[in-house]
């Protein structure tokens, strides 16, 4: 391999009880890109993120971040390790405030100074969430809950960002909005970035490359302008 | 009024017992969606384990304290080497280890220290207080035990609210998969949950024993009513609990004083049925009071 992989999957197979989901998929993601996860409903998109953080425990294959093989750890330390797992369906805590959301993140470091200098830098990216923070999570609005759950991963300092479907159910504006950020956040922070979509349209638009699941297996995988200029590719399996 | 008075300064009392049975049963369910059943039994053990060194020290206050730290480390040791293994296979699962839990604890206190009832000593003296002629129909004890949770209450409700420990315990309460995802290490956090109920249990155990006699199964009518507070409260609210405990205690006062039976318990399981009919999910469980 030319340069190290801040990512790299290699032939992983995992799936729930007997029931395989992802047959051998193997990724290698440079640091600092965005690779598009695509592919349609019940590919295993989700299956493979929850795989990567080890919610679900590979039954063969390696993974590997910056170098190490985080393979079958638990989900604990391999967030630990540096990869912050966005969940599909986006997964803040309502019962919380915006700002106990955001503290959260920060829990797994150790310092009370580096916590909380976490939790202004996310008031000066966020603003928003500077004016929502002693308001219960539950009364954001979709866009806004969006944005706090990227919020509240940076607060761990994370080298590898998995986001599932971060523009399901947002309004365009908003999608637009979402997409910028991630852009922004590999080009200021420098984050490896995993991004699950079934708007390959505007995940494509942002990534620098892109992979289409399909049944489990990876039947496409190139920089994401060659994905996005693919005619027969994007009638199969992209839908734009 | 005279009796009023005593009858609701007496239910107060026993309902802030009620309440630290309550606040046990919340803490671990709301951490795990398990009911604990042997709460009632692993109080009853730290109130022998107070018992023991009462009689070896002399000292009260000793077995008080000794007590409380048996209850946080036998919570902290059943979660870990009973509850964990047999978690996330069912709630069955649960209600049968916990049933069993409790008949283990049961019969060990039985066969270490004898089926016989023991007499626990009060915290203080039992005697009636009066203001001028008039009775309360509480003793310096029941002072000590209406402010002993009290406080224990406020401590959990200060540390849930304001340290980084209680962000994490309310945090794996209401989403144990994303906070997990966030680098906290539940487990241990359960672990915590598990100790802390062991504590309230303790105090709970310690506090109501003079009045009950202390024997393998006197903690059983003691659960079933904070059972109930808890349910009341709606089960994962700590508030609720506590609201809970002193609501049935000032209920039950009155029923037992004016109704003038030793039906307790009846009322109890009756108060029970009605909340379980009109309110299930309790009379606390909006989501405005849900929070801590
Ligand atoms: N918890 C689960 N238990 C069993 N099967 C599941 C579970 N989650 C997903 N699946 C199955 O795994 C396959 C892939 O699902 P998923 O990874 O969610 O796909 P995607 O995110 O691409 O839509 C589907 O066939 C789905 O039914
Ligand atoms: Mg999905």
């Amino acid at each position: 391999m030319a340069e190290a992989a801040a990512l790299a999957i290699e032939d992983v197979h995992a799936g729930y009880g007997g029931v395989p989901v992802l047959n051998g998929v193997s990724i290698s993601a440079r640091p600092g890109t965005i690779t598009a996860v695509l592919g349609a409903n019940g590919a295993g998109k989700t299956t493979l993120l929850r795989t990567i953080s080890g919610l679900v425990r590979p039954r063969q294959g390696r993974i590997l971040v910056d170098g190490a093989n985080l393979a079958r750890r638990h989900p604990e330390d391999i967030a630990r390790a540096g990869v912050a797992h966005v969940p599909e369906g986006q997964g803040v805590i309502t019962e919380l405030t915006v700002e106990e959301n955001l503290r959260l993140g920060a829990l797994c470091r150790r310092g009370g100074s580096v916590r909380s200098a976490a939790l202004s830098d996310a008031y000066q990216r966020f603003p928003l969430l500077a004016e929502r923070k002693r308001r219960h999570a539950g009364l954001l609005s979709g866009g806004e809950r969006q944005i706090l759950v990227i919020a509240r991963a940076l607060m761990a300092a994370p080298r590898v960002l998995l986001l599932d479907e971060p523009s399901l159910g947002l309004a365009p504006r908003m999608v637009a909005q979402v997409m910028d950020l991630v852009r922004t956040l590999r080009d200021e922070v420098g984050l490896t970035v995993l991004l699950v979509e079934q708007n390959a349209r505007s995940a494509l638009a942002i990534a620098d490359c892109g992979m289409v699941l399909n049944l489990g297996t990876v039947v496409a995988a190139d920089d994401a302008a060659v994905l996005a200029s693919d005619v027969a590719l994007r009638r199969h399996y992209l839908g734009f | 009024m005279q009796e009023f008075l005593e009858f609701t300064l007496g239910g107060i009392a026993v309902g802030m017992i009620y309440a630290a049975i309550a606040l046990s049963l919340v803490l671990i369910w709301r951490g795990t969606r398990v009911l604990n059943y042997s709460q009632g039994g692993m109080a009853m053990f730290t109130t022998y384990v107070a018992w023991v060194v009462i009689r070896d020290t002399g000292s009260y206050w000793a077995g008080f304290a000794v007590a409380l730290a048996a209850g946080l480390v036998l919570g902290a040791l059943l979660e870990v080497t009973v509850v964990r293994p047999t978690m996330g296979k069912g709630p069955l699962n649960s209600v049968i280890v916990t049933i069993g839990l409790l008949i283990l604890l049961e019969g060990v206190a039985g066969i270490i220290y004898g089926g016989q009832y023991r007499s626990f000593p009060p915290s203080f003296s039992i005697k009636g207080l009066k203001v001028g002629s008039v009775a309360l129909g509480i003793s310096a004890s029941d002072l000590f035990t209406a402010a002993a949770v009290l406080a224990a209450a406020l401590a959990l409700f200060l540390v849930f609210e304001y340290t980084s420990v209680g962000l994490r315990l309310r945090a794996t309460a209401f989403a144990p998969g994303v906070t997990r995802l966030l680098g906290v290490r539940i487990g241990r956090v359960l672990t915590l949950g598990w100790a802390l109920a062991g504590l309230f249990g303790a105090l709970a155990g310690v506090l109501v024993t003079p009045s009950t006699f202390l024997y393998p199964n006197s903690m059983d009518s003691i659960f079933v009513l904070g059972f109930t507070a808890a349910v009341i409260g709606g089960l994962d609210s700590p508030v609720g609990g506590v609201i809970g405990g002193v609501l049935l205690g000032v209920v039950l006062s009155y029923a037992g004083g004016y109704l003038g039976s030793n039906l307790v318990l009846v009322y109890g399981l009756a108060a029970l049925a009605l909340v379980l009919m009109i309110r299930p999910s309790g009379l606390f469980s909006s989501t405005a009071s849900r929070r801590v």
